[in-house]
């Protein structure tokens, strides 16, 4: 018999008894569906942190005060002593190194921002012009903060969008005084709309020169010193050099952590995959689970059709033929079933998409193919038995549907 | 050629032993017409399952021109029923999804003949048969002789040399019946061997060769002189 006729006769059968073959497919669709949907959330999740690292900026290595073993996350809160504070003059000192493009000190803190009768709680920013540039943000309106001397404490404040809005509404703010704490500032620009970022919004920030921060919180500390490589192969160069310089200036003691934003995206991106794999893989049980429906309704199909495997064997099919029969309906109905789960996962993650436009759904291709190859692996594997029982028919009782 | 020596065929039943052949020994020649007549249970249909190879001997041997079938494997044997042996049932046995022509042309998707010659053998046959409109009709659309036919045709398409029919007119009225055993008869002429399993002496009477039989034993086995 060939193949072809094999795979025909096949479809016949299985177009014989449209509901027996609708429920198999369904219930593969199902776990195909499962899969793709899961892993493109899984992978969403991934893709979703690797774009908010990525609009912290390129090239990026970030100094912190304080040192922890393990380069991870939040370094500086496990070690018990104080470590020496960063200054302004240790930010500068890094641009020493040629590794590094520019920098960016950073002091946070939060004051009240006053307009009038108006009044907020607000985070402040203290920074340099750079941060325009290290940060990736964008000037909506006006200018961002004017470069020159680090140490000028000057009156001057770029807003975040919606910092400008609830004090301004539609009003022209550049060029118009706030009240910060216990000192008047000029805005001078307000920065475009950009939503949330590594969960500090950008819109609700109020941004003004280092100096002045370090006036009005009355400190000389750094949060942190933002650095930028001068490109992706001079990341380890830089966060080298940075400590390096670090280390002299701070009279030979490693008392901060230079991280690079690739460490902490790696570390991510392995995390989120493995989840992405774990997710897939238990939805990939399910598929386990349709491959044992195929099972139970191919036994019931075999003991269905005795009759026709009997005449079968009388028109002269050798069991091995049967047996190929059995596993081209199988093959047929596990394809048609990935077809249509994929159609059903895409779907699906399209409207996950629509209905959560932040998270970039899409399901990876190595998850879309292991979940057809184990729809087709586990159908053919689970027909086995059905296939050999029908083969192993005994024709004469088998045509008297014993 | 076909040659049944020591036969035997005994079938278990829990710890029951049923014995429906008893030491069967029978020579059928290429073009003869036989017929095998004999009581319910006495072992007709085990003997013709037994010649067409859907059966194994429990002891004996069983020769095709010369050659042991017996030993041969499950994928050997099934070439045989293939290409040298037609089967035509009592109840039809036709596949209910598939039409006439579809049913004729199942023999030879199995063996592997190519499209364009099936349809082209099929077509000739459902003529011959007069069966060309009733051909994209399914089993349950036709007449039980009809359905006959169908089966007939199906089970010479493959032109084989022994055609083994059990009971072929039991589930048909006389004159149907009639019409098919006709149809049988002319395969004669192509020089085929026709063993026509029956309860109807008047069908078996026809027969040159008559065989009766009874618990399992060949009690005679008549030549009708010409
Ligand atoms: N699969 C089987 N298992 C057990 N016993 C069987 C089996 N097939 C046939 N027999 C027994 O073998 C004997 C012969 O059966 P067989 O079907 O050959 O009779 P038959 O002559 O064709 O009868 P009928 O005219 O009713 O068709 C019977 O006693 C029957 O009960
Ligand atoms: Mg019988």
């Amino acid at each position: 018999m060939k193949l072809a006729d094999t795979f025909q006769f096949a479809f016949g059968s299985l177009r014989g008894s449209p509901t027996r073959t609708l429920l198999m497919m369904l219930a593969m669709s199902i776990g195909v569906a499962a899969v793709v949907v899961l892993t493109a959330l899984g992978e969403g999740a991934r893709r979703y942190v690797v774009n908010q690292f990525s609009t912290l900026g390129t090239n990026l290595v970030i100094v912190l005060p304080g040192r922890t073993e393990t380069a991870g996350i939040g370094p500086g809160l496990m070690s018990g002593q104080t470590p020496r504070d960063i200054t302004l003059d240790d930010a500068q000192a890094l641009l020493r190194s040629r590794a590094i493009k520019r920098i960016a000190p950073l002091t946070v803190g939060s004051a009240a921002l006053s307009r009038g009768a108006l009044n907020r709680e607000v985070v402040v920013l203290g920074s340099t012009s750079d941060l325009l540039e290290v940060r990736h943000m964008s000037i909506g309106i006006g200018k961002f903060l004017p470069a020159g001397d680090i140490n000028d404490g000057l009156s001057v404040c770029v807003l975040g969008n919606q910092m400008k809005q609830e004090l301004f509404g539609n009003e022209q703010a550049v060029g118009q005084w706030v009240r910060l704490g216990d000192r008047r500032f000029r805005v001078i620009g307000v920065l475009a709309s950009q939503g949330e970022s590594m969960g500090m919004r950008t819109d609700e920030l109020v941004i003004i020169p280092v100096a002045s921060a370090h006036q009005l919180f009355n400190t000389s500390s750094l949060f942190r010193i933002l650095v930028e490589a001068k490109s992706r192969d001079y990341i380890e160069q830089a966060k080298h050099d940075a400590e390096e310089i670090m280390v002299q200036r701070h009279s030979g003691e490693r008392d901060v952590t230079v991280i690079t934003q690739d460490a902490v995206l790696a570390t991510f991106d392995r995390i989120l995959t493995t989840l992405t794999m774990a997710v897939g893989g238990i939805a990939a049980i399910s598929l386990a689970v349709a491959g044992v429906l195929i099972m139970n309704v191919m036994l019931i199909a075999v003991a269905q059709r005795v009759k026709e495997i009997g005449l079968l064997k009388a028109l002269g099919a050798p069991g091995k033929q049967i047996r190929m029969l059995f596993f081209a309906e199988a093959a047929l109905l596990s394809t048609a079933g990935s077809v249509a789960g994929l159609v059903l996962g895409y779907a699906g993650s399209m409207i996950i998409g629509q209905i959560y436009p932040t998270l970039p759904v899409s399901p990876p291709w190595w998850a879309v193919l292991a979940a057809c190859f184990t729809a087709l692996g586990t159908g053919i594997l689970f027909s086995v038995w059905p296939a050999r029982r029908a083969a192993k028919l005994d024709p004469v009782a088998a045509l008297a549907g014993r | 050629m076909i040659e049944l020596q020591n036969v035997c065929r005994i079938f278990t039943v829990g710890d029951q032993q049923v014995t429906a052949l008893r030491d069967i020994n029978l020579r059928l020649d290429a073009g003869e017409y036989i017929s095998i007549m004999g009581p319910s249970g006495s072992g007709k249909s085990t003997m013709l399952n037994m010649l067409g190879l859907l059966d194994r001997p429990t002891s004996g041997t069983y020769l095709l021109d010369g050659g042991n079938v017996t030993d041969l494997n499950d994928e050997q044997q099934a070439r045989v029923r293939r290409e040298k042996i037609g089967f035509v049932f009592q109840s039809f046995h036709l596949v209910p999804r598939l039409t006439a022509a579809q049913n004729v042309e199942l023999p030879m998707i199995l063996a592997g003949i190519p499209a364009e010659e099936r349809k082209a053998r099929v077509q000739v046959l459902m003529q011959n048969y007069g069966l060309s409109d009733r051909a994209d009709h399914k089993p349950d659309q036709l007449s039980g002789g009809q359905r006959q036919r169908v089966a007939i045709a199906r089970a010479t398409v493959m032109n084989p040399t022994v055609l083994l029919a059990d009971e072929p007119t039991g589930n048909l009225d006389r004159t149907t019946g009639w019409e098919v055993l006709k149809l049988l008869e002319g395969l004669l002429e192509q020089g085929i061997t026709l063993v026509v399993v029956t309860h109807d002496a008047e069908i078996g009477a026809r027969a040159q060769r008559r065989i009766h039989m009874l618990d399992g034993r060949i009690v005679s086995d008549e030549q009708r002189t010409k």
